[in-house]
């Protein structure tokens, strides 16, 4: 009998359509918004992705996220370093400064001051130059879409009409009236921000930074060998009364600050819960309509000796099969969308947890309609097949 | 083609749909008896029980009083699960309206009360393909029931009605949607292919025409049976009723309960 209920789901050609697409539709609104979601937020650390070397961020305990840099004494850095089981703790400069291009334009960037020495905290993806730019004087690192985007100059300066290039390597920005050369250019992670990122030494960043008493933004700690790493962080916590976090619980620390003080997850719920709805509203009533059509066909088969359970089967068959391949559908749909369009371009990150959220919303839509729908076969009197 | 022993006894069978005010006495104590091997026509005019009586004696509904044996036994004493599996194993049903599943082929669809008692399916297809071409739709079983006319469509009623071999086969109005040629087509076909001597043929019908397919006529009216007459006498009986004079070699109707 179930190859006779996929074919009756299959055979209503309109119907069967109609609770696809719907099922679909709404599979992409929520899978779509949903990975769009996942990332912006995935934006709002990609800093912390981009320093796998740290077991541990050391920061001053008023910080709310990654970008809310609250700096701390220089002299933090060594009484972290004096704690025992730290194998080493490197500086980190955060903090955002205008610079003069050499157009003459201004553009806000971020910059990030990194160990002079071990150079911890530059990216790892260098695309033009080397790393090791930075050891020669006034030198920077500036990230592709940066220097592709607002950081480009203009191709030809005495001709408007001929449009911007990338900036390029050996041209100079002022940063804070401070000459910095481009030395290298690395591809990042998008930041949540969207402004350039400009990557230098500790030193030097401050020397870019107005003069401030307190220019350490953040620390970064490696664990010794064998060390365990929740003990390290109680311990320098104690010790040195200063917020520890792991990279994992930083990041979560980052974006619970993004979900509760901004609308964003707001926004995303109301255009997830929409797809919610459509999808209840166009494959749900389908659905529901689809099976009032077959009743008389049901009571039939109850009159010629089905079970009432073995119909319920019927239909569960049923939406069990227009659920998974409208959901199949959804997830395609949105995953092409998310490939085709560039990572610059659209915030996008499918988790796994993503298809199984919209696996449980178009089961539910499935349940729900189902079970309106086996309450007429349930309540269908097999004798109402006699009344023509 | 009679058989032997009584196969539905009915005795001051009652049924009554609502209470208070709006009670419905459907069946005001029906007293019945069918033998195997014969067809009886339950004829009466609209809203008189025909379909109640056929829906309790079918295992479709139960009765509020009475006795009532259909195959030897009582099917009131059945629990809800007992009687779906009884009507199963025991009933075929042609309904008025065909009631054939349109996305699927007339093999499939003869085949459901196989399927849905289990069998294999490569089986049940086989059989239903079997009784296709006995009611002559031999190289059609692919075809969707919509691709045919309403008597094709009937002959695969009848084919799904008989593919589970039922002893008790139940004709709701079977000629009521079909021209008069074909409905006389499709109660030779129903004659020809149901008459058993262990089964029995319930069929009820307001068409005159096909009163002479029926070993006896069942006259229901207000909830009772008021008798049982041959066709003969039957179709006389309609002739007075409509004013015409009865044919002389028609005995008058017998008065049997």
């Amino acid at each position: 009998m179930r190859a006779i209920a996929i074919k009756m789901l299959f055979g209503d050609s309109a119907k069967f359509y109609g609770i696809l697409l719907g099922l679909a539709f709404a599979t992409l609104l929520i899978a779509q918004q949903s990975s769009i979601f996942v990332g912006l937020m995935s934006r709002t650390y990609a800093l912390i992705e981009e320093t796998p070397q740290a077991d541990l961020w050391v920061t001053d305990p008023t910080m709310l996220f990654v970008d809310d840099t609250k700096p701390m004494q220089v002299t933090a850095l060594q009484r972290v370093r004096s704690v025992e089981g730290v194998e080493w703790a490197v500086p980190l400069f955060k903090g955002l400064l205008v610079a003069k291009l050499p157009s003459g334009s201004r553009q806000l960037c971020d910059v990030v001051g990194v160990d002079d020495s071990s150079l911890i905290g530059v990216p790892a993806r260098i695309i033009e130059g080397d790393t090791s730019a930075l050891r020669r004087p006034d030198t920077v690192i500036i990230e592709t879409r940066g220097a592709r985007g607002r950081l480009a100059q203009p191709a030809d300066p005495g001709d408007p009409a001929a449009g911007r290039r990338p900036i390029r390597i050996g041209e100079e920005l002022e940063l804070n009236e401070r000459r910095a050369v481009i030395g290298a250019i690395a591809e990042t992670k998008p930041t949540f921000q969207a402004v350039p990122t400009i990557y230098t030494t500790y030193s030097r960043a401050i020397s870019f930074a107005p003069a401030n008493r307190r220019t350490l933004s953040m620390i970064l700690v490696k664990a010794g060998p064998g060390e365990d790493i929740a003990a390290l962080r109680e311990r320098i916590e104690r010790e040195t009364e200063l917020a520890v976090y792991t990279p994992r619980d930083f990041a979560w620390k980052t974006i619970d600050y993004w979900m509760k003080q901004t609308g964003i997850p707001i926004n995303f719920g109301i255009a997830i819960g929409l797809g919610f709805l459509v999808g209840v509203a166009i494959a749900g009533q389908m659905f529901y309509n689809f099976t009032l059509d077959n009743l008389r066909y049901f009571g039939a088969m109850k009159a010629m000796g089905a079970g009432t359970g073995q119909l319920l089967g019927l239909v569960a068959l049923q939406g069990l099969v227009a659920g998974a391949l409208g959901l199949g559908l959804g997830l395609g749909v949105t995953a092409m969308v998310g490939l085709s369009i560039p990572q610059d371009r659209l915030a996008f990150k499918m988790t796994w947890h993503i298809p199984v959220i919209a696996a449980g919303a178009v089961l539910f839509i499935v349940v729900a309609s189902s079970l309106f729908s086996m309450r007429r076969v349930v309540k269908l009197d097999p004798a109402e097949v006699f009344q023509g | 083609m009679t058989g032997h022993g009584t196969s539905v006894s009915a005795h001051g069978v009652t049924k009554t749909f609502g209470t208070g005010d709006s009670a419905v006495r459907a069946l005001r104590g029906v007293d019945l008896d069918i033998r195997f091997g014969e067809m009886m026509a339950l004829v009466g005019p609209s809203g008189c029980g025909k379909t109640t009586l056929i829906s309790i004696i079918a295992g479709l509904l139960s009765r509020d009083g009475g006795d009532l044996h259909v195959l030897g036994e009582d099917t009131g004493g059945m629990s809800q699960r007992q009687r779906t599996a009884w009507r199963g194993r025991n009933v075929g049903f042609i309904f008025q309206q065909f009631n054939l599943i349109p996305q699927v082929s007339i093999a499939e669809n003869v085949a459901v009360p196989l399927l849905l008692r289990g069998h294999p399916r490569s089986d049940a297809i086989d059989r239903a393909a079997h009784l296709l071409s006995e009611v002559g739709l031999h190289g059609r079983e692919s075809s969707r029931p919509t691709k045919l006319s309403g008597g094709q469509q009937q002959r695969v009623a009848i084919a799904r009605a008989l593919v589970g071999e039922p002893r008790l086969l139940v004709c709701d109005e079977p000629t009521s949607a079909l021209d008069g040629a074909t409905g006389q087509m499709v109660m030779g076909l129903i004659r020809r292919m149901a008459s058993a001597p262990d089964r029995v043929v319930l069929l009820v019908t307001h068409d005159e025409r096909i009163y002479h397919f029926a070993d006896r006529i069942a006259h229901v009216e207000d909830g009772r049976i008021t008798h049982v007459s041959t066709p003969a006498e039957a179709l006389a009986q309609a002739a007075i009723a409509a004013g015409d004079p009865p044919p002389p070699s028609v005995a008058p109707p017998r008065s049997e309960a």
